[in-house]
């Protein structure tokens, strides 16, 4: 039993911290997340550059990206293009993302429908064409290729082929779209039981980088909760001194702790293919899900009213929280799963 | 990172269940602590077969093997709902600070009858007025020869009334400052002088003690260090309570998720399988969950452990976070049986639950409360101001 990442992912982690807390400081991250894209439209080549989109990285790699990107929030969209998208797409595309010339996303839910990962469709294909509605599609508007979740399998269209809406999100650096196809050209990814399978697979991954990333988000909220005790000054003391403030911290530390080990557990199912994939998934999303957002809520109410203002960071992490949280259903969705696998 | 045992731990771990399914396999579950006995028994029967004192160095009896071996054999013991040696004190605490802090003789005299079950330690810290604040603690020492003469009196002592020697804490100078003033003895609990009396729980049942030192005269050679290191000796011993705390607790709460799987998967008393009831079906996820959480956190923590010798700080989290999930999870279960559940002599689960629910509420006091635990956390890991 070795828990410890390797010597070159540590590396990846130290070069990752250094590249995002450089190019992407608070105020920089308030102004892209409140443009009018939510993106960086600058540092998909630059990711590319530095290696970060390699077909050959493991998810062990992928999985000190994530926390990373969670800790300093990455205005790209590499989530949906690589825990989402890529694990569909065959090696010609992988070189394409690869290349930093393409970026993916994964479109599954219809309106007016049940829009779990797994829930059946109606997107159907004739002739090559590709014909449905999808809605809040991660990262929508800034995508270059759709991977659709149709009837009968998944396929690959060009976002030209497509007609997008954005829709602002709370979230500003991970914004949804609805995005309609009529008869878009579309090309056949998996059918049937491999699509489905395939698909499983997408989803525990994703719940996996999304932990990851509620790791990063929990840290982050953690670091400035406990910086921010140890400076601000009440009745003449730290208010860190506090203990209905210092046991906040302490009890959001625990919870990061077991996000943590989760999150590290999930993501070595993941790269290993191990039985218990499935549920280490399901139980590091829920319990990271909501352990992200139990820091951000901690740390807004241990920064008092400061805050709960616009200008401090705080709400963003807040909102990716949420984001991480709701994906594919809340940490309920993820129980009745886990609870299914024990006692049915 | 890799998650699965190593040859040598996958050997170890098939041979401590084959073992487990010969010796133990299919003995009744148990409401109280059970017959003191016949547990002493089991511990000789586990030490024979050499699963006791794993990480011990082979000069004192030990196997000398990595603290994963004791994680293999903690799980798996949980699994076969076998119950642990009774010398909880002796291989957690006196022990490994025998080891630390013992002259030669002391090791050769105390350390084997420990690991066998034959001799019982209990430990001597909280005095009535000094839970939390240990080195606030009266109980004194007084050299007269040879011998310390020890008064006083110490409370919340599991096993004292079963135990034949005691780790204990007394002020030994007292006009040096709080902390050193205080030394660490080694007490024959069946001198003339130390009375024990049983302190009935809320559980009714009596698992600890208090001990009460008139005049007793312990040899002036049963000290660990000198005098004066009594606090130094103290943290050694609280170190291994919290270092090798972590897997037993999280061990324990696998033990209580089967139970509670098994629970609500029988008919309850209107006939219907909680099971099949969705909140019930949404608790018992989490607590599987959060089971899981700790496992992995405890094995996060030997990592650091093996890698830097010194054990990871998450141990506090563990023991805060397993406490408050032991409260649920039994609350859960017995809220299940409505009143049935309260009647002493016919109680489901021959008292199982009724037992733990009430028992469980200990463990946010027991080996540091809550409180002082998100002292520790808040103080010692994110560096936040003292508060005192």
């Amino acid at each position: 039993m070795d828990f410890a990442f390797s010597e070159e992912q540590e590396q990846l982690r130290g070069f990752a911290r250094e590249f995002l807390a450089s190019r992407y400081d608070d105020a920089r991250l308030a102004e892209i997340a409140d443009s009018s894209t939510g993106v960086d439209e600058d540092v998909w080549p630059k990711l590319a550059s530095m290696g970060w989109l390699d077909q050959d990285l493991t998810f062990l790699d992928q999985a000190v990206l994530f926390e990373e990107t969670g800790h300093r929030p990455l205005p790209a969209p590499y989530f949906s293009t690589v825990a989402l998208a890529a694990p569909a797409l065959d090696a010609d595309t992988g070189k394409r993302i690869a290349s930093g010339t393409l970026r993916a996303t994964l479109a599954w839910a219809e309106p007016g429908r049940p829009q779990a990962l797994l829930d059946p469709v109606e997107t159907s294909v004739a002739d090559g064409r590709l014909t449905g509605v999808k809605t809040l599609v991660p990262d929508g508007a800034v995508a270059d290729l759709f991977v659709v979740v149709a009837a009968d399998g998944l396929y690959a269209v060009e976002a030209a082929d497509a007609e997008v809406t954005p829709h602002p999100t709370i979230d500003g650096t991970r914004r949804v779209a609805d995005v309609r196809f009529s008869s878009a050209p579309a090309r056949a990814l998996a059918s049937g039981e491999e699509a489905r399978v395939l698909l499983g697979r997408i989803r525990d991954r994703a719940y996996a980088a999304l932990a990851l990333e509620g790791v990063g988000v929990a840290q982050r909220a953690l670091d400035l909760l406990v910086a921010y005790a140890k400076e601000r000054e009440q009745f003449g003391k730290p208010i860190g001194v506090y203990q209905a403030v210092s046991h906040k911290a302490s009890n959001v530390y625990v919870r990061l702790q077991e996000a943590r080990s989760l999150a590290y557990w999930a993501a070595w199912c993941v790269s290993e293919d191990d039985e218990m994939a499935r549920q280490a998934c399901l139980a590091a999303k829920a319990l990271a899900g909501s352990a992200a957002v139990f820091a951000c809520e901690n740390a807004i109410q241990g920064h008092g009213g400061i805050g709960f203002t616009w200008e401090h960071v705080l709400h963003r992490y807040y909102k990716r929280a949420q984001w991480l949280a709701a994906f594919d259903g809340s940490e309920r969705a993820q129980r009745a799963e886990v609870a299914a696998f024990l006692l049915d | 990172m890799d998650f699965h045992d190593t040859s040598e731990e996958a050997a170890f771990r098939a041979e401590l269940r084959a073992w487990l399914s010969e010796h133990w396999a299919g003995r009744p579950l148990e409401g109280g602590r059970g017959d003191f006995d016949a547990l002493r028994r089991w511990g000789g029967e586990l030490y024979k077969a050499g699963y006791v004192g794993l990480t011990w160095p082979s000069e004192y009896g030990g196997r000398g093997l990595s603290p994963t071996y004791q994680a293999i054999y903690l799980e798996e013991m949980s699994r076969a709902n076998a119950p642990g040696h009774p010398g909880v004190i002796g291989l957690n605490m006196a022990g490994p600070t025998i080891i630390a802090w013992g002259t030669p003789e002391q090791k050769k005299r105390y350390l084997r009858p420990l690991l066998d079950g034959s001799e019982i330690w209990c430990q001597g810290f909280s005095e009535p007025g000094s839970g939390s604040d240990l080195a606030s603690g009266r109980t004194s020492a007084v050299l007269d020869g040879d011998h310390w003469v020890v008064n006083g009196q110490k409370v919340w002592s599991s096993y004292a009334h079963k135990a034949d020697f005691c780790i204990l804490v007394v002020r030994t100078d007292p006009s040096a400052a709080k902390h050193a003033g205080l030394s660490y003895l080694i007490v024959d609990m069946h001198a003339p002088g130390v009375t024990v009396r049983p302190l009935v729980q809320i559980t009714g049942d009596p698992e600890f003690n208090e001990i009460f030192f008139d005049d007793v005269r312990v040899p002036r050679s049963s000290i660990l260090g000198s005098p004066g290191d009594g606090w130094k000796v103290a943290m050694t011993t609280l170190l291994h309570e919290r270092g090798t705390l972590g897997f037993a607790l999280s061990a324990e709460l696998e033990r209580m998720v089967n139970q509670l799987i098994k629970l609500v998967k029988e008919p309850g008393p209107d006939g219907r399988r909680p099971a099949d009831d969705p909140v019930i079906r949404d608790a018992v996820a989490r607590e599987w969950i959060e089971m899981q959480s700790l496992r992995f956190t405890n094995y996060r923590s030997l990592t650091t452990l093996l890698e830097t010798g010194i054990p990871g700080p998450e141990g506090s989290g563990v023991k805060l976070a397993w406490s408050e999930a032991n409260q649920r999870l039994t609350s859960l279960a017995q809220s299940l049986f409505g009143l049935t559940g309260l009647v002493s002599d016919e109680a489901p689960w021959n008292g199982f639950w009724q037992y733990w629910q009430l028992r469980s509420r200990g463990n946010t006091i027991e080996a540091g409360t809550s409180e002082i635990l998100r002292n520790i956390i808040a103080e010692r890991v994110l560096g936040l101001p003292k508060g005192r």
